[in-house]
């Protein structure tokens, strides 16, 4: 009994101390130049141990090119990063037994089946022929591409091919898992099957390190959020705490004609005693709540007292689009001067 | 849960080992696209051969072939297959460089670089896999050409001399095939090359003798590479049409074997910096 305790704590501690040096993934005052542009201006990053960490930045704010120096692809010009506790520059083959990589487009040989595929990066992995085999069958049910197993990659949906692309990255079951933007260009559906291979993943105690363009999918898969612009990390958290940073609710309303959009920034502005944010596109007039339900009803009835046609009109959280409009000033998907990697 | 994990080899033998095995597998994989798209292999291996048809049967009635050769001076044919076999090993350059090119363009090569194999495995699987394909396309021409009357009429020693000059220039070119799918980096710029292949394909003595040519340009075409391989091999071959005026005609077997040296001397250590270039 009393050994059994004893047990118990030295284990936890052990851990504690596992967990309070090694992070996942570590960078620190990360630098890299293409020429005259720079990418990274000193990039830092501490991501811990399992979960999802979301690498958000608008187009060209360094998210490839942090992810390809992680990966050991490229040579950072400055500063350090570890990997799974390893140098990316110095221990670069033990880093690349630790990481799994996935890439903007699905880097698998169209000719080769994906039974072919995997078995190939399974040998290439040093799993030997038989391993490699029973590997790439094991990935081939995990992934749910059984089915698809004796079938030409290029007779693959977006998805499969996603997902297939992921399986090779996983032969290792590593501990890190890079997937740079893992469902750009796919459909619905496809987006769908790739976060519940992401998920499953993760519930096995992977790290996934995912930059993405899309809000919601960082919404839906991340713990974690990391925010880049211009090559260095502006904001770092949870979904949750991002948003509040941004501040409390806000009220959206969308008014039937641009023409009213005015009059009901006016009275939007009015109630809330603050400037109103006005986007013509969706006819929306938006602005901090800080009093929901008095904003809400107090708004209605003025809109209505004024005559101000209204389509919709409702009392939300901030998501993520407002924190990344708030940290870069854009909109997420807007472009900015980019950078080839 | 996790997959056992091999360890790295330390040692250089090891290392080496280690190093032939991953090329094998990258090779391998081309050699499964043989398999895959057996159509496609057919295209490429049946365009030479229909150039002999062509040049073999529509034109070759109005080429004059120089020099009284074994067969009594003028059979075109046996004058224009060593031709066709170097060609056939120059038109490997553009094979290479799409398949290098395309595997960059999709990511296969990064994929490969964040693995832990050898990191030579990449370019020497290529080169493999592209020699097996080129000793294949060899083996159809040369068949096609036994078809058509074309006969070596040295000893078999020396036939066999002459294939190895045609695979060295495969190889040499081999470099100039990876290093510009590198440098590409879209399989679409092969096109480009494509158009590039064929004048030094027609400035040499591939099709017509270099005498025939105004002075200038027979001298040019005598020195082209692909000239010294195409004279060497007609020589060891015993076919008609080998000789010149210019010191790289009349040292047609030195220049074979120099040439392809220079040319891999000049391409490997660019296609080597190249490839380093990836992580900069």
């Amino acid at each position: 009994m009393y050994g059994e305790r004893l047990l118990t704590v030295s284990r936890l501690d052990k851990e504690g101390v596992v967990e309070s040096k090694k992070f996942a993934v570590f960078a620190e005052g990360l630098q890299k130049r293409f020429g005259e542009a720079e990418a990274l201006g000193g990039l830092d990053l501490r991501i811990p141990e399992g979960g999802v960490c979301g690498l958000l930045g608008p187009n060209g704010a360094g998210k490839t090119t942090a992810v390809r120096i992680l990966s050991t692809l490229l040579r950072p010009d400055g500063g350090r990063a570890e990997v799974a506790g390893f140098d990316v520059v110095r221990r670069a083959e033990q880093v690349r037994y630790s990481i799994g990589l996935a890439g903007q487009h699905a880097a698998v040989d169209e000719i080769l089946t994906g039974r072919q595929n995997l078995e190939t990066f399974g040998r290439l992995y040093h799993l030997g022929v038989r391993e490699a085999r029973r590997r790439a069958d094991d990935l081939l049910e995990r992934f749910g591409l059984a089915d698809a197993a004796g079938k030409q990659a290029k007779d693959y949906s977006g998805g499969m091919r996603r997902r297939l692309d992921l399986a090779a990255s996983f032969i290792l079951s590593p501990p890190v898992m890079f997937l740079d933007e893992p469902t750009t260009g796919l459909d619905p559906r496809g987006r769908n099957e790739v976060w519940e291979s992401v998920r499953a993943l993760v519930a096995g105690g992977t790290t996934v390190l995912l930059t993405t363009q899309y809000l919601e999918e960082a919404d839906q898969l991340a713990d974690r959020i990391c925010v880049i612009d211009a090559g260095r990390a502006i904001a770092e958290g949870t979904p949750e705490s991002l948003k509040s940073g941004v501040g409390g609710d806000r009220i959206d309303v969308v008014v039937r004609s641009a023409g009213e959009l005015t009059a009901a920034a006016r009275i939007v502005g009015r109630v809330c005693g603050a400037d109103p944010d006005v986007d013509g596109e969706s006819r929306k007039v938006s602005a901090p709540a800080t009093d929901r339900v008095a904003v809400l009803t107090q708004t209605a009835r003025a809109l209505s007292d004024a005559g101000v046609k209204v389509e919709d009109i409702g009392v939300r959280r901030p998501t993520l689009d407002d924190v990344f409009l708030r940290l870069t000033g854009h909109r997420a998907g807007e472009e900015e001067e980019e950078v080839a990697a | 849960m996790r997959a056992s994990t091999p360890s790295m080899p330390r040692t250089w033998p090891d290392r080496l080992r280690w190093a032939i095995a991953d090329a094998w597998t990258v090779a391998r994989r081309d050699l499964i696209h043989w398999f895959r798209q057996p159509f496609g292999i057919v295209v490429t291996l049946l365009f030479p051969v229909m150039l002999v048809l062509m040049f073999g049967y529509l034109f070759g009635g109005a080429m004059s072939v120089p020099g009284e050769g074994a067969s009594g001076g003028g059979d075109y044919r046996e004058f224009l297959l060593p031709g066709m076999f170097a060609m056939t090993m120059a038109f490997g350059l553009e094979a290479t460089m799409t398949s290098v090119a395309t595997d960059a363009a999709r990511g296969v090569t990064d994929r490969f670089r964040s693995m832990p194999m050898a990191p030579s495995a990449v370019v020497l699987g290529r080169s493999m896999a592209d020699m097996l394909n080129s000793v294949l396309g060899l083996s159809v021409m040369v068949a096609c050409g036994l078809l058509v009357g074309w006969r070596w009429n040295e000893s078999i020693g020396e036939a066999l001399l002459a294939v190895g000059l045609l695979l060295l220039l495969r190889f040499s070119l081999l470099w100039v095939g990876i290093f510009l799918g590198l440098v590409a980096r879209s399989p679409e710029a092969v096109a480009a090359v494509q158009i590039l292949v064929w004048p030094v394909l027609f400035l040499s003595n591939t099709f017509v003798a270099p005498e025939t040519m105004p002075g200038w340009l027979g001298a040019i075409s005598e020195w082209n590479p692909l000239s010294a391989t195409v004279a060497a091999t007609r020589e060891l071959f015993g076919n008609p049409g080998w000789g010149g005026e210019t010191w790289a005609a009349r040292n047609a077997l030195l220049m074979a074997v120099l040439w392809p040296m220079v040319i891999f001397a000049v391409f490997f250590p660019l296609s080597v910096w190249r490839y380093r270039r990836l992580s900069h």
